[in-house]
């Protein structure tokens, strides 16, 4: 089963943990046949939001919600279960300056 | 078919000893709530139909759970002959084992513990835990559970819905933890017993019987999980339940006002239930804690273990004068250790002023308030308002238990602080 880890950080913790350290947190885990898929992503400010209302294109900048923590990267893993993806989840080094939160994926229904 | 009809009657009983252990292994074998739950129905009215009939099974357990299977793999292929999917046949095939294993104790009653830690999940909101453990693991309605709760029923149903939902959808898996992380789910186990059992025990509003039921099914449940997991802090978390119960009876007056406990009659006192609760502290004291070593050593003795031995003195105690205040201040230093909090804090002020004056706990509670740690619980003023009236200082008196019961909803609690309040002079 798939899951989505998605990384959540304070603005001044970006770069908090060295990226040597997430790059080879996710060598580890492809190695081991556990990652799908990993990238981390460039600050907030650099966002862009886009809507279709009634077929018109909005385009606004940055986020929408006024939270403390931002998405600054995700892995997308194979786990057995979800205890299995806590696990995994745990190893991703900026667990422990921010948070990590475990999305299982849905299978779209093409019906 | 009367209620007196003797096989009835049977299934009656089988169903109040086992369903829960049916159920459980049903869940295992299905993978899947709802279909273990329509299951167990469905092997009920299948063994009313069919043992008056054909006789009551040598083995009734392991006649539900192959007959409750049977009937789920079966919906699930003629259904599967509607929809035309080949991969539920071969989902209903995986779990094909040797019936006699169905009926193995051992199984089953890890079965018990899997659906335990289950619905004690971390991942889902402690409300989801508890409503789904009294649910699953407890047999209660939902009508009941609302009841109890005083949340209405279509909310409950919903959050055990949701729950459910989770459980399959992010698959949580049905397992006892590994035993690197037995420990911290452990923990968690317990905090949803403790937190049904305070429900009950704290009846401060809603149906008192109902409440109480809470209490009781707590204890229950903690008799299961101790029987199949016999961890010194779970034996010391029933032992604590088990010595608060027994002041039930002391607690209130017949109408329904609150009695402290120095006041309380100590003649109502249930001495069964303190004699286990003493027994079982003594147990939780000398056992050495099989999980996950490292992590005990810091805190030899869980908090719940410590509470413990802290009712204990208070259960053996004659009177409130010639308890032990001493020795119950030591433990509340070994508690603040294991377990800090503010509230362990005050507790131990409190215990400090019954051994050393009211003057001595007073300037250990102002000291916590100053810290402004525990301005808005209410407990905190009632004491510092007790302390001050000790001391005479009537002023000071009046204006924590205004504070107080600023901070107070229970009807209870509100009167014995109103009648506090006026007795100053």
């Amino acid at each position: 089963m798939k899951y989505l880890c998605l990384v959540y950080l304070e603005e001044q913790k970006l770069h908090a943990v060295p990226d040597r350290e997430c790059m080879a947190c996710g060598d580890g885990f492809r190695k081991s046949g556990l990652l799908i898929a990993a990238e981390a992503l460039q600050p907030i400010d650099t966002a862009t939001t886009v809507r279709v209302r009634n077929g018109k294109l909005s385009v606004t900048d940055g986020p929408f919600a006024e939270t403390k923590e931002h998405l600054a990267g995700f892995y997308l893993i194979e786990a057995r279960d979800l205890n299995d993806a806590i696990q995994v989840a745990a190893k991703i080094p900026p667990a422990r300056e921010g948070s990590i939160e475990v999305r299982p994926i849905r299978e779209l229904n093409p019906q | 078919m009367t209620a007196t009809d003797p096989v009835h009657e049977t299934v009656n009983a089988v169903y109040f000893s086992d369903s829960r252990r049916v159920l459980a292994t049903l869940i295992r074998l299905l993978g899947d709530f709802d279909a273990a739950e329509e299951a167990l129905h469905d092997a009920f009215r299948a063994a009313l139909e069919q043992w008056p009939r054909d006789g009551v099974p040598a083995n009734p357990r392991a006649w539900l759970v192959s007959t409750g299977r049977f009937k789920a793999i079966d919906g699930m292929r003629r259904r599967a002959r509607f929809d035309a999917l080949d991969d539920v046949g071969d989902k209903a095939d995986i779990a094909v084992v040797d019936p006699a294993a169905w009926a193995d104790e051992e199984s089953v009653e890890d079965d018990r513990l899997r659906l335990i830690f289950t619905c004690c999940h971390p991942a889902m909101s402690p409300d989801a835990q508890v409503a789904l453990t009294l649910r699953e693991v407890c047999g209660l309605t939902t009508e009941e559970i609302a009841q109890a709760f005083l949340t209405p029923a279509p909310t409950l149903a919903q959050r055990i819905v949701r729950a459910k939902a989770k459980i399959r959808d992010a698959r949580i898996p049905y397992e006892v933890p590994a035993r690197a992380e037995l420990a911290e789910r452990l923990d968690a186990v317990l905090r949803v017993i403790y937190l049904v059992f305070n429900e009950g025990y704290a009846a401060s509003s809603g149906s008192l019987l109902t409440r109480h039921d809470l209490s009781a099914e707590a204890i229950r449940l903690e008799r299961l999980l101790v029987a199949l997991l016999p961890e010194p802090e779970a034996i010391g978390l029933l032992a604590l339940m088990l010595l608060q119960d027994s002041r039930r009876a002391a607690r209130t007056s017949p109408s329904g006002d609150v009695i402290l406990l120095d006041d309380q009659d100590r003649s109502l006192w249930d001495r069964n239930q303190i004699a286990e609760g003493i027994k079982l502290v003594e147990q939780a004291l000398s056992l050495r804690p099989a999980l996950s070593e490292r992590k005990r050593v810091e805190r030899r003795f869980g908090p719940y273990t410590i509470q413990a031995a802290i009712a204990a003195l208070h259960a053996e105690a004659p009177s409130a004068a010639a308890t032990d205040w001493a020795e119950i201040v030591g433990l509340y230093d070994v508690l603040a250790r294991a377990d800090p909090s503010p509230v362990i804090e005050l507790n131990r002020a409190v215990a400090v002023a019954m051994r050393d004056g009211p003057a001595a706990g007073l300037a250990l509670v102002d000291a916590i308030l100053e810290r402004e740690d525990l301005l808005d619980y209410r407990l905190a003023h009632a004491a510092r308002a007790d302390l001050c009236r000790r001391l005479g200082k009537t002023a000071d008196a009046r204006a924590s238990y205004e504070r107080a019961l600023a901070l107070t909803r229970q009807a209870p609690e509100r009167r014995f602080l109103e009648r506090r309040l006026a007795e100053l002079t």
